[in-house]
């Protein structure tokens, strides 16, 4: 302690030598936070890459033993379930989201709205699907492209409902009462006034939640369960390729752990380029909602 | 310093002053202060005024029942989960957390080999992830050269887009290897003496799974330590530095002092993740239900025990006995989640109060 309010020579040395340690070790450990990302997408396209043909866009998995073949039935079952996805997360997030800009600001309702909401998006993904499992796929009695459509859906809700509120908070009132100046009924206001201003930001807040729920796996272990063949029946079992690439990389078979490889490039590559699309175009200004 | 005088005046520029056109984009020309009138009495004057109290009303009713909605679901997911476990609650009552036993052939279950795997993996990961996510958070928001500090923001950011999935693969072929022929051997000669680094290695085990937990809650913890530490007012760096303050006398004590609530908010967020996270874990944490002393053991985890037998269940107090331990991981989360929120809201909310 008393070093502290000492001010000899050796003080001095040990306050700089502090000093420079503590700027040394920031240093490393931004190194060490850097590094695993950049090994993690090096041999992810190093592996990926060299597995990746054309069969892998428009070939089934074969049975194993058997080389080639490729996810397309899991592309197309990723798609289709993050389709029913945002249709469900979509409508509710952005509803949800103009609910406590628009009408219930600071209200206790909101306060509570958004606190569900934070309690849904800690919900861990595997006990979404055990949840979703017991409310759809257990009537049903069957596994279902629909259950693990709602999976996701949910899951996409709390982040575009979020987004949704902080870009409606930054919409100037001034425009709403210029709307409502003009005779602009309040929903109307809403919908083509406030809503299109703050429209860029919440498209931004919907790609992310895409980007999120794309690879989820958990959730759709019990729900959507997959497919080795082609299925577009939303009553069905259903491929994705989060689920693909899962039962590939647990298999013994160096044929389904290539496939595995390039699926999750294929996935990364999809995610990463949504993510730093939105990224580029907010840091630009063009997609910012009016401040 | 002038440094964070500039920080701070770049940073009202962001928050508070429209550029020009953005304001065009909005349709309005008059861009007037906010807060000079007052805006709600003048709205709600202007919307009494309309002729579409029907519309408005049914508009105003709709939004609400979607935000209703996610009461709803939470509610439907707490009611499912509870509903689904009764069975198992009833066998075993609360002795069911505090029971080794695991056994399908008996139908004797109890969830304290799993409680045990997802709290070491998850503590493993703490270990490692804290003090890489604080360094890495002052380097970029105090120490980097502004040119670095967009990308190496983005590059952290772009940890937490990397599926669950990926990690697991990513670590089944190239981070199992390395501990196991390169750390691992390292770790039980210094280390062994306390027995977490004891043999068996194969590999696959619980430290594995936390190294791996570790790398996925990075972002997490480091994105909102960095939200925080932006929070405390340039100020407070100022006057530090003022009395003759080194620049990590100044981190030190202006502003990991001021920001430590919210840094420790940001930690249990992140170990709300590390508990419910499942695919990666489930790939390398070596899926057997045992505690043993040795981190390098393999072990099972709450997620990973119902990933992996959820659909093999056979009898409906196995199910059970799962969705109970589904149960226990929504409610942690649930409380985990909670208190983290509370404590980086206790800490911005000022901060976004004197922004605005």
């Amino acid at each position: 302690m008393s070093s502290r309010y000492k001010t000899g020579k050796a003080t001095q040395i040990w306050r700089s030598a502090t000093n420079h340690m503590a700027t040394g070790l920031a240093v490393l450990s931004t190194v060490l936070v850097v590094a695993p990302l950049i090994a993690i997408f090096v041999y992810l396209i190093y592996k990926g890459a060299s597995s990746l043909n054309l069969a892998f866009f428009i070939k089934t998995p074969r049975a194993v033993g058997e080389p080639g073949g490729g996810m397309a039935n899991a592309i197309v079952g990723s798609a289709l379930l993050l389709g029913i996805g945002s249709l469900i997360g979509v409508p509710i997030g952005i509803a949800s989201g103009v609910f406590l800009a628009e009408f219930g600001r600071g209200g206790k309702l909101a306060n509570a709205v958004r606190f569900t909401a934070d309690v849904l998006n800690g919900v861990p993904s595997i006990v979404m699907g055990i949840a979703i499992y017991s409310l759809i796929v257990l009537p049903q009695k069957h596994f279902s492209a629909l259950a693990g459509g709602v999976a996701l859906g949910i899951m996409m809700i709390p982040t575009i409902t979020r987004t949704t509120e902080e870009m409606l908070l930054m919409v100037p009132h001034s425009i709403r009462e210029a709307a409502l100046g003009l005779g602009v009924p309040n929903w109307r206001s809403v919908l083509s006034i406030t809503l299109k201003t703050a429209s860029p930001g919440i498209i931004t807040g919907c790609m992310l939640a895409f980007a999120r729920v794309a690879g989820e796996t958990a959730p759709l272990l019990f729900t959507a369960f997959g497919n080795q063949f082609w299925s577009a029946n939303l009553n069905e079992p259903i491929a994705a390729l989060p689920l693909q690439i899962y039962v590939y990389a647990i298999s013994p078979y160096d044929e389904w752990h290539r496939l595995a490889w390039a699926g999750s490039l294929v996935l990364i590559v999809l995610i990463v380029l949504s993510v730093s699309l939105v990224r580029f175009v907010t840091t630009r200004g063009v997609l910012k909602g009016a401040n | 310093m002038p440094v964070s005088v500039t920080k701070d005046v770049e940073k009202l520029k962001d928050t508070s002053v429209a550029s020009p056109q953005e304001t065009a984009a909005t349709h309005s020309g008059a861009s007037t202060p906010q807060g000079v009138v007052d805006v709600s009495s003048v709205r709600k004057f202007l919307m009494a005024r309309g002729n579409s109290a029907v519309a408005d009303r049914g508009f105003r009713w709709l939004m609400i029942a979607c935000a209703m909605s996610i009461f709803a679901i939470v509610a439907l997911i707490a009611s499912e989960l509870i509903a689904r476990s009764q069975l198992s609650i009833a066998k075993f009552g609360i002795g069911f957390f505090f029971k080794q036993a695991w056994n399908p052939v008996t139908g004797d279950y109890g969830a304290l080999t799993f409680i045990y795997g997802t709290l070491a993996s998850s503590i493993v990961a703490l270990i490692i992830a804290v003090p890489l996510s604080i360094g890495v958070s002052v380097f970029i928001t105090e120490m980097s050269p502004k040119f670095l500090r967009g990308p190496l923001s983005f590059l952290t950011e772009l940890l937490a887009a990397i599926p669950s999935v990926v990690y697991g693969l990513w670590a089944v072929f190239v981070l199992v290897p390395i501990l196991r022929d390169d750390v691992n051997p390292v770790l039980m000669k210094t280390l062994g003496w306390t027995g977490f680094f004891a043999p068996p290695n194969f590999g696959q085990g619980v430290m594995t799974a936390g190294v791996i937990l570790a790398i996925m809650i990075l972002p997490i913890i480091s994105s909102l330590t960095r939200e925080v530490m932006t929070a405390v007012p340039g100020s407070q760096r100022e006057a530090v530095l003022a009395l003759g303050a080194t620049r990590w006398e100044m981190i030190r004590m202006g502003v990991l002092r001021n920001a430590r609530i919210g840094i420790v908010g940001s930690i249990i967020l992140g170990l709300g993740r590390a508990l419910g996270e499942t695919m990666a874990v489930t790939m390398v944490i070596g899926n057997r239900p045992e505690i043993v002393k040795s981190l390098l053991a393999p072990g099972y985890s709450m997620a990973s025990v119902i990933a992996n037998e959820f659909t093999e269940a056979s009898d409906s107090l196995y199910l059970s006995a799962l969705v109970e331990i589904g149960l226990a991981l929504f409610l942690v989360t649930i409380i985990v989640n909670g208190l983290a929120r509370l404590l980086v809201w206790a800490v911005t909310r000022g901060a976004s109060a004197r922004v605005a």
